[in-house]
């Protein structure tokens, strides 16, 4: 089935290529099915979440028959360049270090980043700060960070490896926090549970959707919530390079959902807050 | 082949092998001291002792070490309020501590098996010789049985030792960075999967050419008796001719 499945998809490709419409091409997208509200394997193993639904209605527009597929976190950029799949939807925010290798749509989430902790930890005391754009004033940036790692000094921060919430560790805590990564953001939820590690790092939808559960209701967000430089512009749909048909009919989809609402709609069903990126 | 970018990720991955030896070293070790007491318990004849020592093997053998990690190290996080009754905690609280005892209980099941079976085919003739010869269930034990186990488990029990060296990069997936973490994490950072691997991969193949050199010298060292004896000078041959 895989392989008449990519049949169809270098047919429809070399139909497009001709100036011929394809009715019905095939698109595998990889998602990684534990991130939630992004992407989450649900209680029967299927898979769910905000980029399954907009998977779908992104699909639906572009007039192509859809195949999600699931795919670990650190290996999904080079299945995607092995050609394992032809789209990624993996709360995968657009970098200037990821551009260097794949391409990516218009941005569909923008959202904020920061610490989660529980609520009697020291970390709660760092300043509440709704949304800090690390990349606007430099000097501003460095004033905060700085006033953060007294508290910080000698903690033990659990994110997910690969990410832009490690980049942002290495690039501003290295020295300050014990940084441990984990394969998914699932496996530092536990860890944070357990009293292994005193908090984690990630992005706030993320973490609302963990402290949601009833075990965790001692933990919740702290500490400024930020944007901006390692955290890039938003998540985006990412693609093999030189493939631009295809990122035509991406971007032109997210426009269309974008401009009728549904955007808006998927975002407050499954991240309870108007995330759709301005602009 | 971008020698420049090789060079510089196999130093990097480099410092990541003192931990992998180090889980390697202790989990071999500890692993073989249980794994003797399990093949006594195994060979032990009575069924009390011998019932335990196959269900843990059982038990070990059967399931998959990644799995074995995973409920050992989040398995048991998740009791932390009895592990710290019991003043267990410091320990399960540290990843190094669970993957070095998954490691070492999951050797320690495949090691007993190895020595159980080395032990088992010692000749029944060569029990009864020393025995004939006055030697105590003990004295045979230490001068005959051991040192011929010893030569028949070497060779299955390198391949054991190899494998936990290739084992702990499991310990990955429990946030410690050994030599397999740090190729992810360069990975990810660079996208290039293939060469790191590579260089990984030459990391474990050199530390097990080694482990086999090791253990090729240990038999060599251990069975004189199978050498071939040395020749005759040619020159001595010929004139004799």
């Amino acid at each position: 089935m895989k392989g008449l499945a990519g049949f169809a998809f270098v047919i429809a490709g070399l139909a497009a290529a001709g100036g011929a419409s394809a009715q019905t091409r095939t698109v595998r997208i990889a998602t990684e099915g534990a991130y939630a509200p992004y992407n989450f394997t649900a209680a029967g193993g299927k898979l769910d979440g905000f980029e399954i639904d907009l998977a779908n209605e992104l699909c639906a527009r572009m007039k192509a028959k859809c195949e999600i597929v699931q795919q670990d976190w650190d290996g999904i950029i080079p299945a995607l360049q092995a050609g394992k799949y032809d789209a990624i939807m993996a709360g995968m925010n657009i970098t200037a270090k990821r551009r260097e290798v794949i391409e990516f749509s218009a941005p569909y989430v923008r959202e904020t980043n920061g610490f989660g902790a529980a609520k009697d930890s020291p970390l709660a005391k760092l300043p509440d700060i709704a949304r800090f754009d690390l990349g606007a004033d430099e000097a501003a940036t460095k004033k905060l960070v700085e006033s953060m790692k007294p508290t910080l000094k000698g903690k033990t921060v659990g994110v997910q490896g690969s990410t832009i919430h490690a980049n942002f560790m290495d690039k501003y805590f290295k020295d300050t926090l014990d940084i441990r990564e984990y394969k998914t953001t699932e496996q530092h939820d536990l860890d944070l549970l357990a009293g292994r590690i005193d908090a984690i790092f990630a992005s706030n939808a993320a973490e609302r959707a963990t402290f949601e559960k009833p075990d965790f209701k001692d933990y919740g967000l702290v500490g400024p919530k930020f944007v901006g430089d390692v955290f890039g512009v938003g998540v985006g749909v990412g693609m093999r390079k030189n493939e631009p048909e295809l990122k035509k009919s991406f971007d032109d989809a997210i426009a269309a959902v974008k401009a009728d609402g549904t955007l808006k709609t998927l975002s407050m069903k499954w991240f309870k807050a108007d995330n759709v990126p301005q602009g | 082949m971008d020698f420049a970018f090789l060079g510089s990720t196999w130093l990097t991955l480099l410092s990541g092998l003192p931990l992998t030896l180090k889980l390697a070293s202790g989990a071999v070790s500890c692993g073989f001291v249980l794994a003797l007491a399990v093949a006594a318990m195994r060979v032990s004849g009575s069924r009390l002792l011998s019932g335990p020592a196959q269900a843990f093997v059982f038990a070990f053998r059967g399931t998959p070490l990644l799995v074995q990690v995973f409920l050992i190290y989040y398995g048991l996080g998740q009791f932390r309020p009895f592990l710290q009754e019991w003043g267990l905690w410091p320990f399960f609280r540290d990843a190094y501590w669970c993957a070095l005892l998954a490691l070492s209980l999951n050797t320690a099941a495949y090691s007993g098996e190895i020595i159980r079976g080395a032990i088992g085919s010692v000749p029944a003739g060569q029990i009864e010789a020393a025995r004939a010869c006055g030697m105590g269930r003990l004295t045979a034990a230490r001068r005959i049985i051991g040192p011929i186990a010893l030569r028949q488990a070497l060779p299955a029990y390198s391949n054991e030792i190899i494998s936990m060296v290739k084992a702990t990069s499991l310990a990955s997936i429990i946030t410690l960075m050994e030599v397999t973490f740090i190729a992810q994490k360069l990975i990810s950072q660079t996208f290039r999967a293939v060469e790191i691997f590579v260089c990984a991969g030459s990391i474990y193949l050199l530390v097990n050419v080694a482990i086999t050199r090791a253990v090729w010298a240990l038999e060599w060292w251990l069975s004189p008796h199978l050498r071939a004896r040395p020749r005759e000078p040619a020159a001595l041959e010929a004139a004799h001719a």
